[in-house]
């Protein structure tokens, strides 16, 4: 900024206002020069006495719709009911009583502006522009107002009423930090995004209804939307353990799953599942391709592929859903063998 | 305010802007004028209102269509308040579970939170009701996107110069605070299609390192998606946001009127003048006019056409999703952002989990934005240029700055394009994972493109715009002349038509000087490769001396 030009924004006072730098433009020395304002173009209902008497009457008209139009409006409100139970009512209420109201907005709408520009004065008229900055008299004012200011409360001499009085104000706010704090349930959130409802021998129940499912149930291809037993019956905190718990299951042929060690027995019979909450941001991995055994998120597309244990083929998921160990009680219901193994759903910074 | 003007000389000369003049005859009052006259004089001895009216009352406004965009901003907010005041008398904003019982079948006997339930009565039971959500929803869209359309005319008509720069940075706070209004309010029927909207921010926000979790707890009160969220975004969608950006609006504006209008270039206007309109009455009349138009166009489309219709979506429930479905307009660059992330973006260091994934497009937005913001500031740090601009430029006489326009509005426009990748492929039978790579080069390749095509248009319209002031019109009439000698005769502008064409500034490329010290500093040496960059292809506006050498060849 040193050799920019003569104007650097300064309050000190000058008494000539400093003329601003052109910077890099270029000022011809032989521009054309400014032709001029151009002649009026005077419109037809300013020469035709007939015309701008015909105009009047159309500005008229379309006040007049207007009123037509909102009186319609509320003649529609009655006439229109919402009728319980029948949708059509509702759409033909919404439809006219919408109609009566932008004509009655219309009406206005183009009859001032039709008037605007065909009845009222059509001159261009011309102000002229003067330099944002205050006068340098109103800005040596202002200097000096400050000067007093600073003057008598001993501002600047008083330094340690000045920063004694800066580190209050600094200070002062931050109770408003700690406010906020019981927006959420005291303890570690990081506890609770760790556990989820299942458990050992906790049934698998078919979403919504929760009903166990029978592995049986389960024919090769086929995919079942889970929820832990038990997620029915609460009453607070559903949807929060919900959107942990939310499991989809599938079978594959056991020779189709490649089991990594130590999961060997989290299948049962080729019957897997997963998490249904997306590893990327959380949407319900909700859509599962039976030929090729992908399970895709239809928020960002990331791909799982659950023949190799829902590994991430495609998309900005980094890590596999996470696989929740099953096998079945005495009874050949589908239950859980424990809690998933890590936490679901969006990765965390305390994840691990 | 005083009214310069040319004086008419006589009534058939009548040459350009005139003096308004009062030249109404002494009527003796009738009852209405002795009602009005009591009436301002009341108001007056209380207030002193006459210095106002006679300060702004006939205050000049410049035409031209692309002024209209920021006034369709401000009127579809008005909407936007008279629609949301409505539906504020009958929504609740709890997420305390209730069964529906209203009159919507398929969902009757359902769990759902009150403010689902209480939304699906605004659209079913209340008359009226869905039209003014319908009111609000599109007004909310229009809003955003006349934001928008109102930031590119500024952005390339280089109305944001000195001195209207803090008022650029306004109207961008505005822009952002918009998108905020956009998407609490989109979150507030609880519905199945904003719950994954929610849940998207959720995982955004736990995927910020260290304070995200934590974050993500104090949002939700707890565990997502926790009863909590409808109403604290509801006491930010209703009373925050709106207050800051009512006083924003009310800064801009008079921000407006202590500048003045900026005004495109023509015939007697000048960087120290204004040309135009007076408040009283034209510009009132068509302003206030074009606000009944535009809440006529809202009216007329929410009663025609469906948006949102939650009861299609369900209440919220982490389990399921459709496919296809889609953010509001204005949050599609952001999940477009998400989507286009490269598969394996996220590590593990000294046990955390660093969301690489989530982190990109959240650093790369804001700093997208930013560059917005603070564009004028670069721009004029690299001219040097410190006299004021009233003139509107025309993009093609600043090509290098629609050139970066250009290129940001593809980036944005891919973007955005990127959050319907699943819609193209199902659409045009591709595959999600050819569009997605599709897209992901587009991201770099096309602002690239953009960039150079923008300004190679502009050069190309600059030099055509020179060629038509030195020379006129090819009119495609050959004369022969005497001689034998062929010529095509051109049609020369008036000098009204060609001031348009040839009143610009051009800059030149920034010399490097050594200062006082004999030094030329980083800052200098860093603006003079920018101010290269930005001027050394140029077109100069045509000269006294050219358009008279011209004229002497025989204007061909």
């Amino acid at each position: 900024m040193a050799d920019t030009g003569s104007d650097h924004g300064t309050a000190v006072v000058k008494r000539e206002a400093p003329v601003p730098s052109t910077g890099t433009a270029v000022v011809p020395s032989d521009a054309i020069e400014n032709p001029g304002f151009p002649p009026y173009r005077p419109r037809v209902s300013d020469l035709d006495p007939v015309k701008a008497r015909q105009n009047e009457r159309r500005v008229s008209w379309l006040f007049w719709l207007s009123i037509a139009g909102s009186i319609f409006a509320i003649v529609a409100y009655i006439v229109f009911p919402i009728v319980p139970g029948d949708l059509n009512s509702v759409r033909l209420n919404t439809l006219f009583l919408g109609i009566g109201i932008a004509l009655g907005l219309f009406g206005i709408g183009f009859g001032a502006v039709h008037w605007s520009k065909s009845l009222m004065d059509g001159h261009d008229l011309v102000e002229a522009r003067h330099p944002t900055r205050g006068s340098e008299e109103t800005r040596e004012k202002a200097v000096e107002v400050f000067h007093l200011g600073n003057k008598e409360s001993g501002f600047t001499r008083r330094k340690l009423i000045r920063n004694s009085l800066i580190g209050a104000l600094v200070v002062s706010p931050l109770p408003a930090v700690v406010l906020f704090r019981d927006l959420a349930p005291a303890g570690d959130p990081v506890a609770r995004l760790k556990h989820t409802l299942w458990d050992k021998d906790v049934r698998l129940t078919r979403d919504p209804d929760g009903t166990p499912i029978k592995a049986s149930d389960v024919t090769l291809g086929s995919v079942f939307h889970v929820i832990p037993d038990g997620l029915n019956d609460m009453h607070e905190g559903k949807l929060e353990e919900k959107a942990k718990a939310a499991v989809l299951l599938m079978r594959l042929k056991p020779s189709d799953l490649n089991v990594s060690q130590g999961r060997e027995d989290w299948n049962f019979e080729g019957i897997v599942a997963y998490s249904k909450i997306c590893t990327h941001v959380g949407c319900p991995v909700a859509l599962y391709e039976q030929q090729t055994h992908h399970l895709l998120c239809p928020c960002h597309q990331s791909q799982f592929d659950i023949t190799r244990e829902a590994t991430v083929i495609f998309g900005p998921a980094k890590r596999p859903l996470p696989q929740l160990p099953i096998t079945v009680d005495n009874e050949g219901y589908l239950v859980a063998r424990s809690d998933f193994t890590e936490p679901v759903g969006p990765s965390f910074w305390e994840r691990l | 305010m005083t009214v310069e003007a040319k004086p008419r000389t006589s009534p058939s000369e009548d040459v350009g802007p005139r003096i308004s003049t009062s030249d109404e005859e002494a009527v003796p009052p009738n009852a209405g004028m002795r009602f009005t006259n009591w009436g301002a004089n009341y108001i007056d001895e209380r207030t002193g209102l006459s210095g106002l009216v006679r300060e702004l009352g006939r205050k000049i406004f410049p035409d031209h269509w692309s002024f209209m965009l920021g006034e369709v901003a401000l009127y579809s907010f008005v909407v936007i308040l008279l629609s949301g005041t409505f539906l504020t008398f009958f929504f609740q904003a709890s997420m305390a579970e209730v069964t529906y019982e209203g009159p919507y079948a398929p969902l009757k006997g359902i769990d759902m939170s009150a403010a689902m339930a209480s939304t699906l009565d605004i659209s079913f039971d209340i008359r009226g009701g869905l039209l003014m959500r319908q009111v609000h929803h599109w007004a909310a869209l229009l809003f955003v996107a006349s934001i928008g359309l109102h930031m590119l005319r500024v952005f390339f008509t280089g109305a944001f110069r000195k001195p209207r720069e803090l008022n650029w940075l306004i109207g961008f706070v505005m822009f952002i605070l918009a998108m905020l209004e956009g998407f609490t309010g989109y979150s507030l029927p609880d519905d199945l299609l904003s719950g994954n909207g929610l849940r998207i921010i959720d995982g955004m926000v736990k995927g910020i390192p260290i304070i995200g979790t934590w974050t993500s707890n104090l949002i939700f009160g707890g565990e997502f998606p926790g009863t909590q969220v409808v109403g604290m975004f509801y006491s930010l969608h209703i009373l925050l946001v709106p207050a800051i950006l009512v006083a924003a609006i009310g800064v801009h504006l008079v921000l407006l009127v202590v500048n003045k209008h900026t005004q495109f270039s023509g015939p007697g206007r000048t960087n120290d003048n204004v040309v135009g309109v007076p408040i009283m009455p034209v510009f009132a009349a068509k302003a206030g006019g074009f606000f009944f138009l535009i809440f006529g166009v809202i009216t007329l489309i929410a009663a025609t056409v469906t948006i949102n219709p939650i009861w299609l979506y369900g209440p919220y429930d982490p389990s399921p999703v459709s496919a296809g479905t889609q953010p509001d307009w204005y949050i599609g660059f952001a999940d477009g952002a998400l989507r286009l992330v490269p598969p394996g973006w996220e590590l593990e260091i000294f046990g955390f989990t660093l969301s690489l994934n989530i982190l990109v497009p959240l650093l790369v937005l804001p700093l997208f934005l930013v560059a917005v913001a603070i564009y004028p500031f670069l721009e004029g740090w690299i001219t040097g240029d410190k006299r004021e601009h009233h003139m509107t430029e025309r993009p093609r006489n600043a090509p290098m700055r629609t050139a970066i326009g250009s290129a940001g509005v593809a980036f944005y426009a891919v973007l955005w394009a990127a959050a319907g990748s699943d819609l193209i492929a199902t659409h045009f039978k591709l595959t999600i994972e050819g569009v997605t790579l599709a897209i992901q080069l587009l991201l770099f390749i096309a602002p690239i493109v953009a960039f150079f095509v923008a300004h190679r248009i502009c050069i190309g319209l600059q030099k055509k715009d020179r060629e038509i002031a030195l020379h006129g019109f090819e009119t495609a009439r050959i004369v022969r002349l005497p001689g034998g000698e062929y010529i095509e005769v051109h049609e020369q502008l008036s000098d009204y038509e060609r001031w348009k064409l040839i009143d610009f500034t051009a800059y030149t490329p920034l010399m490097l000087r050594p200062n006082k010290r004999g030094r030329i500093p980083v800052t200098q040496r860093v603006r003079a490769v920018l101010s290269g960059w930005f001027f050394e292809d140029r077109i100069t506006p045509v000269t006294k001396r050219e358009i008279e050498s011209a004229h002497d060849q025989g204007g061909h």
